[in-house]
């Protein structure tokens, strides 16, 4: 989305873009999560890289070694150089399992899955096909995570699918948060956990996990609780890219220390990080990054022009929430404003529900990922508005 | 946000009793702080609630726990021990600091 939208902002005898990545291949992660039902096939959250990018952009493939940020150079694993004059930093984070003592120990891939990573979905998709029922443990290791709603649209939608299957009676859920409830704020985390209870998954909040007893196949906390599973659905610990700790770029969990309203490193002018790469404290989610972008272009022209930035972003987030059977909920929020009830992107009329679960969300869900890919990624401007805004929504009492 | 006294002292506070005001904390008014949650802060609880002072003043936010065990080297297990069950919520409460946002 940068070099889409920079090229076209850029004068091309002035400016040269590079995007250097280590995979060709661009993946839609937020359809993973419909991969273990078998709404998605795994081959259509793939496209090649190539497809996305514009005309008057250098493509190098490879790993990144580390940014000497004193030297403006990005250092490659193959030992080449690449030097630059502004650098932007869009790594994202990953799941880490190896975080996680006995995680990636002999139940891995066994009764332990994760579906943050293609995989990991298509693995617990095998898995789920004949599985009749016992302990269903959905984990959290530790936030922030990438899309933080995922984990309970993924109990949603398990217990629809078992319900389809008639055999949810036979399934025990539980949800493992090291959150004090459902979801951080508070509106939403109430309404979220009504829905948990509505669905009879138990709920087991502050859990610090320390390790994953293979042997007992059990969750076991700081505080000595354990949590027992048949099947266990995990999100590891998530971490910005390693060459960022290496580069002394990042905090401890690798993420680049940024200005929250316009991405500018702490440390360097001429550094960026955009998206989950950043340490900005709101979600981790395709849309803030994708709001971020808007103004990010409109703040890099002026800072290449030696001017004030002044296009500054409020932490906007705005994610679909599966709710199984059909149905989605949808919320929006920023750094400032919780997820309130109400009606979007047009107040009182919508067509969207804020808060609530409903048919239309739910195309509006499934409508993203080709709207991701024929608009969002080539550069193309969506009919909303990049910051948040208070009309349509009802202010509510916590 | 509302006034309290704590340890004899007027102090600003949230509506969950959390200091709002760096500059208002000092060591006694940590003591009776960690009193009210049935702690009763020794050298170790100190060691911890420095280095969250300290790691506020320069970054402006509250430390997740993983960044104290990261920075400071105490070990969560420990951090658990002398905070039990919520840890990062009652290092911030005594340390007179926002409850920490952490994720969102």
């Amino acid at each position: 989305m940068v070099a889409n939208k920079l090229r076209r902002r850029l004068p091309d005898g002035e400016w040269a873009i590079t995007i250097v990545d280590q995979d060709p291949e661009h993946h839609y992660q937020p359809g993973y999560l419909l991969i273990p039902f078998g709404v998605y096939d795994p081959s259509t959250v793939v496209k090649p890289r190539k497809r996305f990018l514009p005309r008057g952009v250098n493509t190098v493939l490879g790993e990144i070694d580390l940014v000497e940020p004193e030297m403006n150079r990005v250092r490659m694993a193959d030992g080449t150089t690449l030097d630059y004059d502004e650098l932007v930093i869009a790594t994202g984070v990953i799941p880490r399992p190896d975080q996680t003592p006995g995680m990636e120990g002999p139940e891995w891939r066994q009764s332990v899955f994760d579906f943050y990573t293609l995989d990991g979905a298509r693995a617990l998709a095998d898995k789920l096909k004949d599985w009749d029922g016992g302990r269903l443990v959905v984990h959290i290791s530790e936030m922030p995570i990438k899309c933080p709603v995922a984990p309970l649209e993924f109990v949603f939608l398990a217990d629809s699918f078992f319900e389809e299957r008639g055999i949810r009676d036979r399934v025990e859920m539980t949800y493992v948060t090291p959150l004090d409830g459902a979801f951080t704020k508070p509106v939403a985390s109430k309404r979220l956990g009504a829905m948990l209870e509505e669905r009879r998954i138990n709920l087991e909040s502050d859990f610090y996990i320390e390790s994953i007893d293979n042997e007992k196949k059990a969750l076991v906390s700081f505080d000595e609780r354990e949590v027992p599973f048949d099947l266990l659905v995990t999100v590891p610990v998530n971490m910005g890219a390693d060459f960022i700790g290496r580069s002394g770029l990042g905090n401890e969990l690798n993420c680049v220390p940024v200005d929250d309203g316009t991405f500018q490193s702490t440390a360097w002018d001429n550094i960026f990080a955009l998206g989950d790469a950043a340490d900005i404290p709101t979600s981790k989610a395709g849309s803030v990054a994708h709001f971020a972008i808007e103004l990010f272009t409109e703040n890099f022209v002026q800072h290449i022009n030696g001017d004030e930035m002044t296009h500054i972003f409020d932490g906007h987030a705005n994610c679909f929430v599966e709710s199984g059977d059909g149905k989605a909920m949808l919320i929006d929020f920023n750094y400032d404003t919780q997820p309130l009830p109400g009606k979007y992107p047009v107040p009182r009329l919508g067509p969207m529900s804020l808060m609530k679960e409903t048919r239309l969300n739910h195309y509006g869900k499934l409508m993203f990922k080709w709207i991701y890919w024929n608009a969002l990624l080539p550069g193309r401007r969506l009919p909303m508005p990049v910051l948040m805004s208070m009309a349509g929504k009802e202010v509510v009492e916590e | 946000m509302s006034l309290a006294t704590i340890a004899d002292q007027e102090v600003h506070v949230d509506e969950e009793g959390f200091l709002t005001e760096y500059d208002e904390w000092n060591e006694e008014l940590a003591r009776q702080l960690a009193a009210n949650i049935g702690i009763e802060l020794d050298d170790r609880h100190m060691e911890a609630i420095r280095f969250l002072r300290d790691d506020f003043e320069s970054e402006g936010e509250t430390a997740t726990l993983r960044r104290v065990t990261t920075l400071s080297g105490i070990p969560t297990k420990v951090l658990f021990q002398l905070f039990p069950k919520k840890p990062a919520k009652k290092m911030a409460y005594i340390a007179g600091l926002p409850k920490p946002t952490g994720c969102v």
